[in-house]
């Protein structure tokens, strides 16, 4: 069985991760300058009530986005 | 003494770095607030004194993570760059970094450099890194960088005395250059160069990547860069992603000897976080929020009432002192009745306008509106609306002209255009003091529960009204309009922080001068073209009136200041406004509107409230007594010429009521929305639309209760 690649919007909260790369070219120009970076660690700090937008935590301070961004960030497993 | 000189400086950096705090600590209340040129985004300056004999002119630039715009606000930073750059102005940029996020402020830092520009950096936030754990080394890192470094903090003050003493030393660093472009894109590079004429390799990328969103860039210009691009097959996205990386590189490379971090056990300042988890619960935060409204909108109805009837009654006492000493004439008129009126219709907005936008800088200020917008995100998606739409939703309850300008911190344009579009159905203030007349006219005082009143009910549903018509406009828009461009909601959210009164003050001193010069000066041209209208009229008309009514008069046995309102209120029926308001007659009248409405609908594009005015003068109330109650009396007196029962039914006021909540009747945000949109499109579909949905409920609503 292949198992499928974890991006962040797999997260549960206080789960962590480590930044593999990005499956969207536009979105990623955005993670990036926010300091969201290939090998950066990540960890899901909580989702909005609804489960979307989630906040996570990066390069020490807390980003919010939306889950269908977060689907853009693949962890490394 | 030496003639003062005058430095001029901009202040950069990313958004919550305290960009705004260390502006408002340089300048104080030093500060103007402009355009730049060809987009509406506030331009604000101010004036620092640093020594005896000098002084610095200072530019905020709007927040930006890099100099790849992703919002109206971010592309004024590149445009005023490249501007600031052909024209070797400013003397220095200060660039603000948050001393807890350095790593990531620093991109913007290393950009700006690679520009050429000399620049200061101010070190903020370093409180907040410490407690992180984190220790910076500032000798070494301004060693690194080689530039001054100066510690501040932008909330307290500490420091802005070094960073003035830096800004008044003539600075002389070095040209840096940490990205070196020309090994990704050498062709592209010195093409551009060579059609721009200029000699900077970054600015010639930066160039090939943006030209088409500069606003500083000529057709021609545009043309040009974009036959380069083309020819050269020129990788936008992929050179910019690799350009980000390898500046990462460069700056950890940089500021590896000059931060400590904490070692990996150390618990990170978690306290934000823990008040996230209740702040943004599914049931405490929703809670939370609206409580925070509930208490916003008491401010706004209870503490507002005291100003603004202290300026009713300076403006009332203006008006009479004025009639008093000048001689009478059209021309006293045209102040007292046109001037005065007015700019009194004006002013009496600022009380709540002040409180409501005090309260948005505060919970900006705590970080806490970014929480909001969190929360609120999910929700406003299903409408086509994004969680930054909140922000114009809540302000729009004052006015929606400074609401359709905070806008602009929303990147996408659909869901921008859309919250445009939409937030002039939130009941500003201007329609409360006709929701009050038109209630207590029909709506009984009575208790409902024992605690509520049935007027305090009827009002609260019309807010509610008018929030239904923004939400589900927003709906039908969303579907109606097809956007390709993706909207980001990748948004910080800063730590909780305590407000400082000194910004808070600041912002409702800049959102009341935004109503003040944007709305006011569109309310006063108004009321003074309507002045005129309903005081002149055809002259044979005019003059049959003013005889007939003093014929009137005299039959009915009137006082010499009953006579007076009589004839007033007779000449208003033969004026111009009287005209248009007959003319318009036949269409009103599905509505249950008489002529008599049709001048006040008229008259109330100049500002809703003045319905009260006109309604006073049509009947013959005068201006002496131009309150609520006694136009409510002389409505409620007001006899059905065919009927013989009250006029102003249940089923006429209702009507007029919901007119009120949903018409386009504002040009001062029509002004806007062409301004803020760049075309004539949207406020006439704007206007179309709403004159639309209130003809149609208003329509509705008199054939239901007739």
């Amino acid at each position: 069985m292949t198992k499928i690649p974890k991006s962040v919007a797999d997260l549960k909260p206080g789960e962590k991760g480590t930044v593999c790369c990005f499956n969207d070219e536009v979105m990623s120009l955005k993670f990036l300058e926010m300091g969201c970076l290939p090998g950066s660690e990540v960890e899901l700090s909580h989702k909005a009530p609804f489960g979307d937008p989630i906040c996570i935590r990066v390069g020490g301070y807390a980003l919010s986005m939306r889950l269908k961004e977060a689907a853009t960030i693949m962890l490394i497993d | 003494m030496a003639p003062s000189s005058l430095l001029k400086a901009a202040l950069i950096g990313n958004p919550n770095s305290g960009k705004t705090s260390l502006f408002n600590q340089l300048t104080g209340l030093n500060q103007k607030i402009g355009n730049f040129p060809g987009v509406t985004v506030d331009k604000k300056t101010g004036i620092s004194k640093l020594t005896v004999d000098q002084q610095a002119e200072i530019i905020d630039l709007p927040g930006t993570y890099s100099l790849y715009p992703k919002s109206a606000d971010e592309q004024v930073v590149m445009d005023y760059l490249f501007d600031a750059f052909l024209k070797a102005t400013p003397d220095f940029l200060i660039v603000v970094i948050d001393a807890s996020t350095l790593e990531r402020n620093l991109l913007l830092f290393t950009q700006v450099r690679d520009l050429g520009f000399p620049v200061i950096l101010a070190l903020n936030m370093l409180d907040l890194a410490e407690r992180d754990g984190k220790k910076i080394d500032i000798p070494t890192l301004s060693k690194k960088l080689n530039v001054p470094v100066v510690a501040v903090n932008a909330r307290t003050g500490e420091g802005i005395e070094k960073i003035k003493a830096a800004m008044a030393c003539p600075l002389h660093n070095a040209p840096e250059r940490y990205f070196k472009p020309v090994e990704i894109a050498p062709a592209v590079i010195s093409a551009v160069k060579s059609h721009m004429k200029i000699d900077n390799d970054y600015m010639a990328l930066l160039l090939a990547h943006q030209y088409e969103g500069m606003l500083s860039l000529s057709a021609y210009d545009k043309a040009a860069i974009d036959a380069i691009v083309k020819e050269n097959k020129f990788q936008s996205y992929s050179i910019q992603s690799t350009e980000t990386l390898k500046r990462y590189d460069l700056i950890r490379g940089i500021i590896k000897d000059s931060i400590s971090l904490p070692p990996v056990s150390f618990e990170k300042n978690r306290w934000s976080e823990r008040i996230d988890k209740v702040l943004t619960h599914k049931v405490y935060g929703f809670a939370l929020f609206f409580a925070v409204l509930f208490v916003m909108f008491q401010a706004i109805f209870a503490w507002a009432q005291y100003p603004m009837d202290l300026i009713d009654g300076l403006m009332g006492f203006l008006k009479q002192t004025l009639q008093e000493a000048l001689p009478s004439g059209s021309l006293t008129d045209l102040l007292t009745e046109g001037v005065i009126a007015g700019l009194g219709g004006v002013l009496i907005f600022i009380p709540q306008i002040a409180i409501l936008f005090g309260f948005v800088a505060v919970l900006e200020e705590t970080g806490y509106m970014s929480r909001v917008m969190y929360i609120m995100d999910k929700v406003m998606r299903q409408f086509g609306l994004s969680g930054k739409s909140v922000v114009p939703l809540i302000s729009g309850v004052a006015c929606a002209v400074p609401a359709i300008m905070a806008t602009r911190s929303i990147d996408n344009w659909k869901e921008r255009l859309i919250t445009i579009f939409v937030t002039p159905f939130m009941s500003c203030s201007a329609r409360i003091p006709v929701y009050t007349v038109l209630i207590a006219l029909v709506i009984p005082s009575r208790p409902i529960l024992g605690i509520f009143n049935l007027q305090g009910i009827v009002m609260m549903a019309l807010y509610l009204l008018g929030f239904l018509a923004a939400i589900l406009s927003a709906l039908v828009l969303h579907w109606i309009l097809r956007s390709k461009e993706r909207g980001y909601f990748i948004m910080e959210l800063p730590t909780y922080k305590m407000p400082r009164w000194k910004n808070v003050g600041l912002a409702i001193i800049e959102k009341v001068k935004t109503f003040v010069f944007e709305a006011g000066k569109v309310i006063l041209a108004i009321s003074i073209v309507l002045w005129v209208l309903a005081t002149y009229g055809p002259k044979e008309g005019m003059q049959e009136a003013k005889i007939a009514g003093e014929r009137e008069a005299i039959a009915k046995g009137f006082t010499p200041a009953e006579t007076e309102n009589y004839i007033a209120s007779k000449k208003l029926e033969a004026s111009y406004a009287g005209h248009f308001g007959k003319f318009i007659e036949p269409g009103i009248r599905p509505l249950g509107f008489d002529w008599k409405i049709g001048i006040a609908l008229i008259t109330s594009f100049a500002a809703r409230e003045v319905f009260i005015g006109t309604m006073a003068t049509i009947y013959s109330i005068g201006d002496q007594a131009e309150d609520t109650d006694s136009v409510v009396q002389k409505m409620s007196k007001e006899k059905d010429p065919q009927t013989g029962a009250a006029y102003y039914n249940v089923a006429r006021s209702l009507s007029l009521l919901v007119f009120y909540v949903f018409a386009m009747q504002c040009m001062s945000t029509l002004a806007v929305v062409y301004r803020e949109t760049k075309s004539w499109k949207w406020p006439i579909a704007q206007f179309i639309f709403m004159t639309a949905v209130a003809y149609v409920s208003s329509f509705v609503v008199y054939s239901l209760f007739e």
